[in-house]
């Protein structure tokens, strides 16, 4: 639009330089890329804990064979209620809290695209976890068909079924605002210089990752919209009798669903990609690799959904073609494990805390990759399904995965955020606790899963029982070392006294480490210079 | 792109409309939920959420619109708008392709299984003996009982000629808007209104129509699903557009837009044509085939 620079400018100081007064003004009515990040990581960090504890519930009771503490429809409002609030409540919003704080300091601009809608895309998730905390409160309990809410099972939960119906409009509204607002930050409001293949990869990964909550968040709305009005309204959607299908439900879910497992684990990649270069003190090797690799891997997440199906009766024709389309996605992740390897081949490494989640992350993200490939084999999948071997899999790729780089992105900018040095005695031991102890709660659950436990269960054989006590009491302990990474945090807010240099890590590139620690209310006001000293992985630099 | 960036950047200051809206969603889809669980009070309350986020709309786009008519805003600021738009009309895209697939995954395969096809046919001699696949259909069970469906080339065929006509007006007073000739642009857009909510008015007499006379409900079995489901949605979404393309034409009647900046006219006409590619989609694979 054509006006004045003047105007524009004399505007811009008027009313943006200082950080609002008064706690409504600060953090309800913000327009800030640096706070509202903070509400969804603080969001994310609260639901990280309440969906935790649904987890030390489940684990407890499946300590021991026999039903021993919570009914059995309690027990799988847990597992439903656990998956829901972990995925949408925990995981999404602490990615987003990421990309608000980092996407616009390290692509040069001084907040996001659409600072409002930003806003409204926040605080549109209190509300929708609320309402489906509370379904737990209701007569009827909360959901306890699973969090895929496969009909017929799903519409069988009386009071609560519509309230998590909206919730989940609620939080897809909110997802693909967000995503809007990152697509058009990282097209719209990179700095001059900062070309397409200059920008970090965790930029890149988010800037495909919203492209995907985009394209499939909707098509979680119009499934669980065809489930209500399946439900409430007489259609016959997934009703064979009216000339449906309930199979075309688990189709239509997991045309979302593959898609939404990688925008949990794509900007996990591009945080590892982040942290390792700067403590091999080598830049990233094979960046434009990196970035064709995380698109295909994207493209490749549209047409691999019936995988989740292969039990459910599919032609052969389909059970082939989802068996190969998914083993092809081993490829693009191939490349990236070996490119983070080769960053760190004959590096000068150092291992803080943020570099020790980043490799356990590549280590133990990689054997939850090589379960996926085994579960892709549509014949011996028929003896997997809807076993613990697929639990073990897909937490091995969720948490050492996505919840580890969660961690090691914290660690590695939460100095940049606060200004302090976080504690690093207490991240090591953080780590190896979290490191130890998650392995001792996934692993043993893939031999359950070979043996044939089947998930979503309370009670279970008593030859299962050994290998279920050695997982819950890993689970207990992860649990435990996750209060020490709250502590770890709030010291790091309000106690530590050590100031951190605006380049927190010494090896670190990129424009948000030429910015002070913590850095100004609105990061850049006016373009930063691009040059080959301020780009994090350059072509041409390695 | 990052050329379009000047020497300073626009940032809006802060804003309550979003935790209103917020207010005003929660009010209506909790209502919701109440509602479809026989609450009595829950129609009111929804209705109450409905207006808040009225207001919101109002509220918050007003600001956008004084900001923006009094010269605030940046070339910058306008591209974000567009992509802003852009996005927002392809996961609505995305929104209307999970009922399409829904559509063909009804008629290309669980119908036909039904009916004994391929693998489906123990299905058949065991559950639905006698069924023969068939388009339309309520179903083995004829869930809804006996409906007959709204030939194509009737009201339906009206209805396209209508929405692309719209579209052609649309463009006109695009052209005029371009072209500064105000009461031209006026004209031809109060013309796009005037068809866009006639699409509706003889939407919804179509709907009585299958309702009373038709047979055709809701709950008619998987043709009735996709058929109210999809014109509905695309109803709604006319309604929505006809109801913005008002708001463009009160605020030309006041003066806002220029020749060479009118993003938010042009939101509106992108959205507009959205609905009628969608329209298009409909005519063939619901009404035509």
């Amino acid at each position: 639009m054509s006006n004045e620079n003047t105007h524009k400018h004399a505007h811009a100081h008027d009313h943006h330089d200082d950080k609002p007064t008064g706690f409504l003004n600060r953090w309800l009515f913000t327009t800030n890329h640096k706070d509202i990040g903070t509400l969804y990581l603080i969001l994310a960090l609260v639901m990280f804990f309440v969906g935790g504890a649904m987890a030390m519930i489940i684990r407890a009771e499946l300590f021991m064979p026999g039903l021993q503490l919570v009914e059995p429809d309690f027990f799988n409002q847990m597992t439903t209620m656990h998956a829901l609030i972990m995925v949408f409540g925990a995981v999404m919003p602490a990615w987003v809290g990421f990309a608000n704080w980092m996407i616009p300091m390290m692509i040069g601009a001084p907040d996001m695209a659409l600072p409002r809608l930003n806003n409204w895309s926040f605080w549109i998730l209190p509300f929708a976890f609320t309402m489906l905390a509370s379904t737990l409160f209701m007569d009827s309990g909360g959901p306890a068909a699973g969090w895929t809410l496969y009909p017929p099972l799903s519409l069988q939960g009386g009071q609560s079924f519509a309230f998590v119906v909206f919730s989940i409009h609620m939080m897809g509204i909110s997802s693909i605002m967000g995503a809007i607002n990152v697509i058009a930050t990282i097209l719209n409001m990179r700095a001059p210089g900062m070309g397409l293949l200059r920008m970090p990869l965790f930029v890149w990964t988010w800037l495909i990752t919203a492209f995907l909550l985009i394209a499939v968040m909707p098509v979680l709305a119009g499934a669980v919209t065809m489930l209500l009005t399946d439900h409430f309204f007489a259609t016959s959607f997934f009703n064979a009798a009216g000339g449906g299908d309930p199979v075309m439900f688990q189709h239509i879910f997991w045309f979302f669903g593959h898609p939404e497992v990688y925008i949990l684990i794509l900007p996990a990649f591009g945080v590892v990609s982040e942290i390792i270069p700067t403590f091999a003190r080598k830049p990233l090797f094979g960046y434009s690799a990196m970035v064709y690799a995380t698109a295909s891997i994207a493209f490749l997440s549209f047409i691999v959904w019936a995988h989740h199906m292969f039990t459910v009766g599919m032609p052969l024709t389909g059970e082939l073609f989802f068996m190969y389309a998914t083993m092809l996605i081993a490829i693009p992740t191939g490349v990236k494990v070996f490119n983070w390897v080769s960053t760190m081949w004959k590096g000068s490494m150092t291992f803080e805390t943020p570099m020790l989640f980043a490799i356990g992350f590549v280590v133990l993200f990689t054997i939850g990759g090589l379960s996926g490939l085994m579960l892709a084999i549509a014949s011996v999948d028929l003896q997997y399904h809807d076993t613990y071997f697929v639990v073990a899999h897909f937490h091995y790729v969720l948490v050492p995965g996505s919840v580890f780089a969660l961690m090691a992105g914290t660690y590695y900018w939460l100095p940049k955020w606060t200004g302090h040095m976080y504690s690093e005695k207490w991240g090591k031991i953080h780590f190896w606790l979290s490191a130890i102890s998650v392995n001792i709660l996934f692993f043993p659950q893939h031999y359950l899963g070979l043996a044939g436990m089947p998930r979503r269960i309370p009670d279970y054989s008593t030859q299962f029982a050994d290998f279920n006590m050695i997982s819950s009491i890993g689970g207990f302990i992860f649990g435990a070392s996750q209060l020490i990474f709250l502590g770890v945090i709030i010291h790091c807010v309000y106690k530590s006294r050590v100031k951190a240099p605006g380049r927190v890590w010494e090896g670190a590139k990129g424009l948000e480490w030429t910015l002070s620690s913590p850095p100004p209310y609105h990061s850049f006001n006016t373009p930063p210079v691009i040059d080959s000293t301020t780009v994090a992985h350059a072509e041409g630099t390695h | 792109m990052s050329h379009h960036a000047s020497d300073s950047y626009y940032v809006p200051h802060g804003t309550r409309w979003p935790i209103i809206g917020s207010l005003g969603l929660i009010t209506m889809m909790s209502s919701a939920a109440f509602w479809v669980n026989n609450s009595e009070v829950a129609p009111w309350t929804f209705l109450a959420g409905v207006l808040i986020l009225i207001v919101m709309l109002f509220g918050w786009f007003g600001e956008v619109i004084r900001e923006s008519e009094s010269g605030l805003y940046n070339a910058q600021v306008d591209q974000s708008f567009r992509m802003g738009m852009m996005w927002f009309i392809f996961s609505e895209v995305m929104f209307f392709a999970v009922f399409f697939g829904a559509l063909f995954y009804a008629r290309m395969f669980a119908v036909p299984w039904l009916g004994g096809e391929g693998t489906g046919a123990l299905t058949n001699d065991l559950l639905w003996q006698g069924y023969s696949a068939t388009w339309p259909t309520a179903g083995p069970a004829e869930l809804g009982g006996e409906f007959q469906t709204i030939p194509a080339f009737g009201v339906p065929f009206i209805n396209t000629l209508i929405l692309l006509s719209s579209g052609l007006t649309v463009t006109l007073a695009h052209h005029a808007l371009k072209m500064d000739n105000r009461p031209r642009l006026i004209f031809w857009l109060l013309a796009t209104v005037f068809l866009g909510f006639f699409f509706v008015y003889l939407q919804i007499s179509e709907y009585k129509e299958a309702y009373q006379h038709l047979g055709l409900t809701l709950g008619s079995g998987i043709y009735g699903s996709t058929f109210f489901m999809l014109t509905g949605f695309h109803g709604m979404h006319v309604t929505l557009g006809a109801i913005m393309l008002t708001v463009i034409a009160v605020r030309s009647m006041r003066g806002h837009f220029k020749p060479e900046n009118h993003f938010g006219f042009e939101a509106v006409a992108w959205y507009w044509h959205f609905v009628d590619v969608v329209w298009l989609g409909l005519f063939i694979f619901v009404y035509v085939y």
